[in-house]
């Protein structure tokens, strides 16, 4: 009798399932907790009594089982394909499979041309995500299921991939928002990614069958799916063997591949793969010995705080919190700077609560004995913490941490501070912090990264880290961000690495992603001789030794590196002129109350999710808004600003009734610079124009069907939803040009539209289905030669409408030109008038540079208006670039649009009360180049450049930093040039 | 880009200094290097590979830049410190296309690389066709050019040859072997002055194709896999993870569209430039002329492959050209532009219905002209089974193969439901011991 063994070894579990004609005989599914070899050969032996004797037809499958079938000797099938094969042979009806594993999820399209997809090598939204993202709330995956169950509304995560919706959370949590809507919003962005970054393009309809772990286990999600995709009763299946589907298929693939084994055949073949030496990359071992090691820790236990003892000391002290993105900090101070109190903890979520319970534990400390003189917070918390407890002063963190840092030595010139979300690092020039780096988005992959793979393979962070120190083999595993090191983590796992060489490699990981993608060092010297660092995430030796060894030089580790922001907070303290601090006292804290409720913000269209916090029945403070508006009714700080100038003009284009019906156009990627001129040209061919209008987020989701590409740019992206939004409107014709070449301005070398704006037409049209029936005109056109152009849109609209004549044609031509220009001028006048504004009223100017779609609302989530609340003046680019000349730069300038920033920056460089912010979108290849370039411009006139990339993501706390960081750094640099 | 603050490469260097190359295509390349060795300029092509020269494109170039451009100058840069050369003798070549794609700049990017790594001193020669940079030390002769139009043309015969070979040869490593001995016959051939003698270069076409046919091999059938893409990951081992190498080892037959359909694109983009734009009249009547003699040339191998039978021969490139209609407009031409559509549907066309197109991550044309048109490829061409694969310093190759490896799933399934023994199996019931669960 012959049976049929099928294997999934996945990236957390390893499933096996035995089949015998056809039946299910035995199954298991377990973690596997890295061990992967280890773990099969047990699974198998589990299964002795249904395969001894027996002649087995073997077969693995699973993203981790390739290396261990070659070395086995086993037949191997990719997975999605077993997958199809269980399907097909258990539920035929089945039109569409979603499938999410650890770290992998898949769709398999069965109508139409069988299509199967997986996730690419930029993309989250899985178990591990969903795994990590409970983590982060401090419950199971099990009560983060029940939580969602209870949810009222959804907020918008960023589905794109992990660390984004992870940057999206973590200011939710801050702000208070309730747990059950986040659980819920979590699971939201886990379909929101299985559709944008999954189905590309391909509606996901009909019967839909969904597999794999965490679709069995999580109810919560299985309902947002159901509800996202409307599918009704009957139509989505959950299947009873959903965890073992891979497994299933493997034993029937299995059946067909016809290659024979016996049980001691098999278990000889996984022996051997057990036995096989790791074939991975390898590191040098972090420390030879123990020896080694100890000198190490001698070494820097001396950059340590003198500390006094609170229950003797009497007299004056400082409060300092960090109330960080993850975890809470505090520090109590002497007068004369000794350490009396430290606290670290991780905030849970809840970081009202956490400080709370310290400051009562504080004030009965201190009693009378004690006397708190003042008090700071910094950190992503701070304005919660501040107003809830009544603290003296707030400072942004970046500042709080230079202030720690100059403590233990003076004369430093870098910091590099790791914490559990975020990278952080300034250099520092004649005292005063010259240019700061904070990690974008795509690579946080941080401490708590750190942490949420010690748990994932069974271990505490600080066992993980230990693990490490002396691990023989440390795999290289790459240093981008953190889903790439999941898979890369996937590789080393195939190769046989153990859970040592794992963890420290993850820290040599670490390290490289903060020295190669934040600070983008080339060398140790570039980072300069002093440096300090900091952030709990230094508080890991391995990760401190492989930062060590990566630049070759010692540093100076505090031993409160993981306090250095509270620190810094207690000594900004001191210097805040108070006899008393306005801390509230010990019976305030003990009857503390603290509530929040979310809402929805109407001021504006940008709809802002607000989360409205009470404190002690009456104090309220509202949370989440981009602007001054949510925030109880304070005005708009009334200032110029350029981006709500033009986006309000662009608006103003209304159609006008004419003869020849409606022709739309799409509020997107280049139109957004060049409507001016199609409107006017079409209009006076007697067309109603309709644009159509600002991005928002349902907007985005209206198209993203019909996306292909899930790493172009946002702003493309959103161009699908602006089609869509015009053929409901049932324009007569939709009109996106393929321009190869922009307008040329004279200032470079060639201006060429980036591949994106210049084609995208040609993306839409094969896409997207309703389009291809409406009437969708994209010629190719040249805009620089008025005649050529005339004669190339007469002949267009002769085919497409007929009736026209040339004249009339060039006459219209003849007005888009002069309504573009004069638009253009508009906006440089505009400049001047915001500029001559600012000098009167010594306000600073903020150039803001990006590209021409910028100004859309959902696109720069509002940057432009929480820039304008702090106080500054917000002028474009393009309003700017033209009153200075191309500098000099390093590369060939032949964008039109990019050579605006070059431009912008050289105005900026001449003007003492400006400075530049560049937006970046995520996966804009071209900036690439210009973001140097900027820089390079800047830092030639001593100027600081401070960059901000943009994507789905609507976390305005970190550009918030960045900005207060800058104008901090501004304000400490003037004071210290006198 | 002020041309002043460029080091520029005199007449002087040509004759003592040592010229880099960055591998692209091996074959071509090595027969490059042959002809520019004959005209006294000592070029070295560059063979180091691996981590090490990922390591240092990562130090270097900035990490958002292209994959090919971090990998071209790491090799570079990495050779300079690794290699044994005299940094104060070395020149580095790099070609310069021009074009509203970011691969415009990758020579600029590598001198701002030189300088941050101490070798701002070093001249970069732009290898271009177009008038961009020029080097006193490095003109191309109208000999030359005719040279390295006959290296292209034999570069894609022999890789063809090889491609068609190597899945089924008797005795490994034979074909490679067989196209290394031409590669180093024809470089020799090639010496002295004077333009190529066409007739001899028919009859060398001839006896390669002879030769490649008495090469014993297998009489089985393979699996045909296609392999599209941005230039440099579609052809360098470097960029692709050895991406032939694995299609072999997976029992297939990799298809690689040639090096001149690239140079026909870009000549045919001048053209198409009058005709949308109205620009450069005269120069789209060189140009024209200069298109109608390529396409002669390549008319020709194909003749000889047919008249000999043996082998398939590549598919004329108006015919591929001309496959894009209904597809993608002709004026898409950043990056590989158009020519990426018009390869996958050539490649459908000579029923090679599974492919791989591969790019570098966040490739910007490819967004487009690749990804951007799959949907419609696959629906107007049944059958045609076609994955992206993303290239990148952090990407894993277990990720690409796994990638790669489902589509051979699945080319393999669409092979057999092809035969026509094939009987849908019935549908079952759910398994007891599961249902139970």
């Amino acid at each position: 009798m012959a049976v049929t063994l099928g294997i999934d070894v996945g990236s957390t579990t390893a499933k096996i399932v035995v089949l015998r004609d056809g039946k299910v005989e035995y199954e298991r599914y377990e973690r596997h907790f890295s061990q992967v070899r280890q773990k099969t050969l047990e699974l198998v032996q589990g299964a002795e009594q249904f395969l001894r004797g027996e002649v087995i037809f073997p077969a693995i499958s699973g993203s981790a089982g390739l290396g261990e079938a070659r070395a086995a000797g086993i037949p191997f099938v990719q997975e999605v394909f077993a997958t199809g094969e269980a399907v097909r042979r258990f539920a035929p009806q089945t039109d569409v499979v979603i499938e999410l594993g650890g770290e992998d999820a898949k769709i398999i399209f069965f109508r139409g041309g069988m299509d199967e997809r997986m996730n690419g090598s930029c993309a989250g939204g899985t178990g591990a995500f969903i795994d990590q993202m409970a983590t982060l709330l401090s419950v199971t995956p099990g009560e983060l299921d029940e939580l969602s169950l209870g949810s009222e509304r959804i907020y918008p995560i960023a589905s794109r991939c992990g660390v984004f919706a992870k940057s999206d959370l973590q200011p939710l949590l801050n702000q208070g928002a309730r747990k059950e809507d986040i659980a819920a919003s979590i699971y939201q962005a886990v379909v929101n990614q299985t559709i944008t970054g999954l189905a590309q393009g391909r509606r996901i309809e009909g019967n839909v069958m969904f597999l794999g772990g965490p679709l069995y286990y999580c109810r919560g999600l299985r309902e947002r799916f159901v509800r996202t995709l409307g599918l009704k009763d009957g139509q989505a299946l959950f299947p009873e063997y959903g965890r073992f589907a891979v497994a299933l298929g493997a034993a029937i693939y299995a059946g067909k591949a016809q290659q024979t084994m016996t049980y001691d055949g098999l278990i000889a073949g996984l022996t051997r793969a057990l036995q096989e030496k790791p074939a991975a990359r390898t590191l040098a071992p972090l420390f030879r010995d123990q020896e080694e090691y100890d000198e190490f820790c001698a070494r820097h236990a001396r950059a340590s705080v003198p500390s006094a003892d609170p229950a003797v000391y009497s007299g004056d002290a400082y409060l300092g919190i960090d109330c960080g993105s993850t975890t809470t900090k505090l520090c109590l101070i002497s007068a004369d700077g000794r350490l009396l109190d430290s606290f670290y903890s991780s905030n849970h979520g809840e970081p009202v609560e956490i400080v709370l319970g310290q400051l009562i534990r504080l004030r009965r400390l201190c009693g009378d004995r004690i006397r708190i003189r003042s008090s700071a917070v910094t950190g992503y918390g701070e304005e919660l913490i501040r107003a809830a407890f009544h603290l003296d002063g707030g400072l942004v963190e970046t500042m709080a941490h230079f202030r720690a840092a100059r403590h233990f030595n003076p004369n430093v010139e870098f910091i590099l501070d790791i914490g559990g979300q975020d990278i952080k690092c300034f250099r520092v020039r004649k005292e005063s912090i010259d240019s700061i780096m904070l990690n974008e988005a795509c690579s946080s992959g941080c401490g708590s990264f750190l942490e949420t793979f010690a748990k994932a393979l069974g271990y505490t962070a600080e066992e993980f880290a230990k693990l490490g120190l002396f691990a023989k083999h440390p795999v290289d595993l790459g240093s981008r961000c953190t889903v790439f090191m999941n898979s890369s983590v996937k590789q080393a796992q195939k190769d046989g690495a153990g859970v040592s060489d794992i963890s420290a490699g993850l820290s040599m990981s670490v390290v490289r992603n903060a020295l190669y993608k934040v600070i983008r060092a080339t060398s140790a010297d570039e980072l300069g001789r002093e440096i300090v660092v900091q952030g709990g995430t230094f508080l890991n030796d391995a990760v401190l030794r492989s930062f060590e060894r990566e630049i070759g030089r010692e540093v100076i580790r505090p031993t409160i590196a993981g306090l250095m922001g509270a620190f810094g907070a207690a000594l900004y303290a001191g210097t805040i002129p108070t006899e008393q601090s306005s801390l509230l006292s010990l019976d305030e804290l003990e009857h503390f109350t603290h509530t929040s409720k979310a809402v929805t913000c109407g001021g504006c269209t940008n709809h802002c999710p607000l989360t409205v916090n009470t404190f002690r029945g009456s104090e309220r403070l509202i949370s989440g808004n981009k602007c001054e508006k949510g925030a109880g009714g304070v005005q708009k700080s009334g200032l110029p600003n350029l981006y709500e100038f033009k986006q309000k003009r662009l608006n103003s284009l209304k159609p006008v009734p004419g003869p020849r019906g409606t022709i739309g156009l799409p509020q997107a990627l280049g139109m957004i610079e060049q409507a001016p001129f199609w409107y006017t040209v079409f209009t006076e061919l007697g067309f109603a124009v309709r644009l159509s209008g600002d991005s928002s987020r349902a907007l985005y989701a209206k198209g993203q069907y019909t996306i292909p590409s899930d790493t172009v740019c946002y702003p493309a992206k959103l161009m699908h939803g602006h089609i869509q939004t015009l053929l409901e409107q049932q324009v007569d014709a939709i009109f996106y040009p393929c321009l190869t070449y922009n307008f040329d301005e004279k200032e470079s070398d060639n201006h060429y539209n980036c591949p994106v704006v210049a084609y995208y037409s040609e993306l839409l049209r094969a896409n997207d289905e309703d389009l291809q029936k409406a009437k969708f005109l994209y010629p190719y056109l040249n805009i620089n030669n008025e005649k050529q152009l005339t004669r190339e849109l007469f002949r267009m609209l002769q085919e497409e409408f007929g009736g026209f004549t040339p004249k009339q044609v060039r006459a219209a031509v003849r007005a888009g030109y002069e309504k573009y220009s004069e638009w253009q001028q508009e906006i440089v006048q505009r400049g001047r008038e915001a500029l001559d504004y600012a000098a009167r009223n010594h306000k600073r100017v903020i150039v803001l540079a990006g590209r021409p779609y910028h100004i859309d609302p959902e696109i720069n989530h509002g940057i432009d208006k929480l820039i304008s609340s702090l106080g500054l003046v917000v002028v474009t680019e393009d309003s700017v670039s033209p009153l200075a000349h191309t500098p000099k730069v390093g590369v060939l300038n032949q964008w039109t649009y990019h050579s605006r920033l070059y431009r912008a920056a050289e105005f900026v460089a001449g003007h003492e009360n400006c400075e530049l912010v560049q937006l970046v979108s995520f996966g804009c290849g071209v900036d690439a180049i210009t973001t140097d370039e900027v820089r390079a411009i800047l830092e030639k006139h001593d100027r600081l450049y401070t960059q901000i990339k943009i994507d789905e993501i609507t976390n305005l706390g970190a550009v918030k930093i960045r900005i207060r960081s800058l104008l901090e750094a501004l304000d400490e640099r003037r004071s210290s040039n006198g | 880009m002020d041309e002043e603050s460029r080091v520029i490469f005199t007449k002087e260097m040509r004759k003592e200094y040592t010229i880099l190359v960055p591998t692209m295509l091996p074959t071509h390349f090595k027969m490059i290097e042959g002809i520019f060795r004959s005209y006294g300029l000592n070029t070295v092509l560059l063979g180091n590979s691996g981590q090490p020269v990922i390591d240092c494109g990562l130090r270097y170039v900035h990490n958002d830049t292209c994959y090919p451009a971090l990998l071209v100058i790491g090799q570079m840069i990495n050779a300079i410190e690794t290699g044994g050369y005299d940094p104060h003798k070395i020149a580095l070549m790099i070609t310069q296309t021009g074009g509203g794609c970011r691969a415009s700049n990758y020579i600029f990017l590598l001198r701002k690389a030189l300088r941050k790594a101490g070798y701002g001193f070093v001249p970069v020669i732009s290898l271009n066709f177009n008038h961009l940079e020029k080097n006193p030390g490095f003109q191309l002769s109208l000999s030359m050019l005719d040279r390295m139009v006959y290296a292209v043309l034999y570069g894609d015969l022999l890789m063809l040859l090889q491609n068609q070979c190597r899945p089924y040869e008797v005795l490994p490593g034979s074909a490679e072997k067989l196209a290394g001995e031409w590669t180093a016959r024809l470089v020799e051939q090639m010496k002295g002055r004077g333009m190529v003698q066409y007739r001899q270069v028919k009859e060398n076409y001839r006896a390669i194709l002879r030769d490649f046919a008495a090469l014993p091999r297998r009489n089985e059938e393979k699996l045909r896999v296609g392999i599209v893409g941005e230039i440099f990951v579609k052809f360098s081992p470097l960029g692709n993870n050895n991406l032939e190498q694995f299609l072999l080892s997976e029992g297939c037959e990799p298809v690689v569209p040639g090096l001149l359909d690239f140079c026909l694109y870009c000549v045919y983009n001048s053209i198409a430039d009058h005709q949308l734009y109205g620009t450069g009249a005269l120069k789209a009547k060189v140009v024209e002329a200069a298109y109608r003699f390529l396409l002669k040339k390549q008319q020709d191998i194909i003749d000889l492959i047919e008249e000999q039978g043996v082998f398939r021969p590549m598919t004329p490139f108006e015919v591929t050209r001309n496959l894009t209609q209904g597809y993608v407009g002709i004026g898409a031409k950043m990056g590989e532009g158009w020519l990426l559509t018009a390869e996958m549907l050539e490649l459908a066309h000579e029923n090679v219905k599974n492919i791989v197109c591969t790019q570098p991550f966040g490739c910007l044309p490819n967004h487009i002209v690749g990804k951007g048109m799959m949907k419609q490829i696959k629906e107007k061409n049944p059958g045609v089974n076609i994955v992206a694969v993303d290239y990148d310093a952090g990407a894993t190759k277990i990720n690409q193969e796994n990638r790669i490896k489902l589509m051979l799933a699945n080319a393999r399934q669409n092979e057999q439901a092809a035969e026509p023994a094939a009987v849908p199996e019935p549908a079952e019931k759910l398994p007891a011991a599961a249902a139970e669960q």
